[in-house]
């Protein structure tokens, strides 16, 4: 009864009838409310942009502390933060520890924590700038063959024993097979001018299976059972063993990378619009691809050399990051670096302590959370 | 500053189909032409070659005596700007947002939209009446409030010149005689795909007919809307008259194919 009421209240409301007036009898009573259209078409309230950079720089904080401080020796976030302090500045703090959770600190948990963060900020903005520059939400690094592209350049250098580029070679063939994979799945969807989701996914699906097929294929073979093994574990993406030595490279090409993804967010942003669009606010789309793509695979390249591919990433936090800062790159880039960032250390947190002393190759969990998103993106998509 | 277009010979062949075939037009600064055509006559083909979406593979586009696809991009979308058929998006960009766009040509790397931008784009909504709509998502809006927020997009680039393919397919009648009103009294120069010959003949300096690919009639409407030309190009049995009160020639398409009665 009170229902009826309210609709009926409802329509008098909407026709500015007095509360008390008859309605029509043809009055029509939502029977189902439907939301009324403006609510629809505005878009939430977004906190103000800089609260949400601070907040999500507090996450950051907060991850990578706890990244430092849980292990098979637990430390207190305070110890954390006295250590790494005293590190950089050493007048600062008086050691009162062990020199042996130093140790541990500085050179097995500080160098995992942030080369998770490096990649996990990578993959991320790689994956946003792939999907405005395909205009396809189901756009990622893994999806579209790249990350497979890159390992079987870097598996290719591993068991060639190929040092060319001493410790370049790695990366330089990872960047290689990125940039190959990527233009080969480009094209095959692009085929006819015109590139539907479904190609491009199913382009990048198939040539991301022969890829790893064609990784997996050359590591069985190399006649090594030993480094086998720590291939097919590196393939399923992890930081266990990560030492300073591999941060230099990641760090400089995801700098790199996400400084001049921001410097060309307004050409990212034309694309939103379309390829006519944007050629007709003066953007040359074909060339600005070609580039942005090289781009992506060097910072793809140099990540996958160091952590293995791992997936989903690049998929999931553009899409909360838009969310969150709507679609302008300007705003959405600096919002996803940081989002990738702690979601990578929490990720790998997750992954040293949900089975520990074992460790689930962060792969597996990132696929764990990440392969329901996209069924949920898709069937978003399909309800449209 | 309006410009001049000056088309010379443009043709556009593809998959062995020639879809625009020596096209020569020259639109004088300031002047309002409707494009117009049976569906398939090449006429967004033809826009397309002004506004770089597609290289003419023969002839030259002009403008102010400046072929548009050896100047830079950039610098072309400062003096022409573009209104076509929207595409749809996955990404929710703010109406906002997408008139802001109109401003990239000016703005270099890094650089944010300062006082004056905001200061157009205000205006370029506030002209096409959808400042209510600034902060909803341009994905939910209708077929109408999309063309016109596009209008403003193509306003906020501040262009002499303009290219609208079909701008009022999806609008109202009200709203149709607004854009085109409003195109007008901008004193750009424009080049507007029409499928509404009574629109382009009100609205429009001069009405230029495509078929096949190739311009049949080109001329002030009274001279162009002919029963004949209506009956050749479009295969269709109507009456032209000067509307009595504006003296614009007004069409009334008789039913059935011309020449033939369908019963």
């Amino acid at each position: 009864m009170t229902g009826l009421r309210a609709r009926a209240t409802a329509a008098r409301r909407r026709a500015r009838l007095p509360f008390n007036a008859r309605l029509p009898l043809n009055a029509r009573l939502p029977l189902n409310a439907r939301r009324p259209r403006e609510a629809r078409r505005t878009r939430r309230t977004r906190l103000p942009y800089g609260v949400l950079l601070a907040l999500l720089g507090a996450a950051l904080l907060a991850a990578a502390t706890a990244g430092i401080a849980a292990g098979s020796v637990g430390l207190a976030a305070g110890d954390v933060w006295r250590i790494v302090l005293h590190r950089i500045v050493p007048a600062l703090v008086e050691p009162t520890w062990p020199p042996v959770r130093e140790t541990i600190v500085m050179d097995v948990r500080v160098p995992r924590v942030l080369l998770c963060g490096i990649v996990g900020a990578g993959l991320s903005v790689c994956g946003m700038a792939l999907q405005a520059l395909v205009r396809n939400p189901l756009a990622d690094p893994m999806l579209l063959g790249v990350s497979s592209g890159a390992s079987v350049g870097a598996v290719l250098v591993l068991v060639l024993h190929v040092s060319l580029f001493g410790a370049f070679s790695l990366p330089l063939a990872a960047f290689a097979g990125a940039l190959a994979a990527l233009s080969t799945v480009y094209f095959l969807a692009r085929s006819g001018g015109r590139m539907t989701t479904v190609r491009l996914v199913l382009a990048g699906v198939a040539t991301a299976e022969v890829l790893s097929a064609v990784a997996s294929y050359l590591i069985v073979t190399s006649g090594e059972p030993r480094k086998a093994e720590s291939a097919m574990r590196w393939m399923l993406g992890g930081f266990g063993g990560t030492t300073w030595e591999l941060v230099p490279i990641p760090a400089a090409a995801v700098l790199l990378g996400t400084v001049a993804l921001l410097g060309v967010a307004r050409p990212l942003n034309l694309l939103l619009a379309g390829e006519e669009a944007a050629a007709s606010m003066g953007l040359n789309a074909h060339r600005f691809r070609a580039w942005s793509f090289v781009l992506v695979a060097l910072v793809i390249g140099a990540i996958v050399a160091v952590s293995g591919s791992i997936g989903f990433v690049g998929l999931m936090l553009p899409h909360v990051a838009r969310l969150l800062a709507g679609a302008d790159h300007r705003r959405a880039l600096p919002v996803v670096a940081l989002l990738g960032a702690a979601f990578l250390i929490a990720a790998d947190l997750a992954a040293r302590t949900v089975i520990a002393p074992e460790e689930v190759p962060i792969g597996v969990l990132t696929a764990l959370v990440g392969g329901p998103f996209f069924l949920w993106l898709m069937r978003r998509k399909a309800s449209r | 500053m309006p410009g001049r277009i000056r088309l010379e010979g443009v043709g556009v062949r593809a998959g062995g189909r020639d879809l625009v075939r020596e096209v020569s037009l020259e639109v004088a600064p300031g002047e309002v032409v409707a494009l117009c055509g049976p569906n398939g006559a090449g006429k967004s083909t033809l826009l397309r070659t002004l506004y770089r979406a597609r290289r003419p593979t023969s002839g030259r586009v002009l403008l102010d005596g400046e072929d548009v696809w050896r100047m830079g991009g950039r610098r072309l979308a400062r003096r022409l700007a573009a209104v076509m058929q929207e595409t749809p998006g996955e990404f929710d960009l703010s109406v906002y947002e997408v008139v802001a766009m109109g401003r990239s040509p000016y703005k270099r790397a890094f650089q944010g939209d300062d006082a004056e931008d905001r200061g157009i784009v205000t205006a370029a909504l506030t002209a096409l009446d959808v400042t209510a709509l600034e902060r909803a998502p341009f994905d939910r809006l209708s077929g109408g409030e999309k063309q016109r927020v596009l209008i403003a997009r193509a306003l906020a680039q501040q262009a002499g010149t303009m290219v609208l393919d079909e701008p009022t397919n999806h609008l109202d009648l009200r709203h149709q005689l607004d854009v085109l009103g409003l195109v007008r009294g901008l004193g750009v120069t424009a080049v507007v795909a029409l499928h509404d010959l009574n629109v382009a003949a009100v609205f429009c300096d001069r009405i230029c007919v495509m078929a096949a690919g190739r311009v049949v009639a080109d001329g002030p409407p009274a001279q162009v809307l002919t029963a004949a030309l209506l009956a050749e190009v479009y295969e269709v049995d109507a009456e032209v008259s000067p509307h009595p009160r504006t003296g614009v020639p007004q069409i009334s398409v008789l039913p059935g194919p011309a020449g033939k009665s369908p019963w």
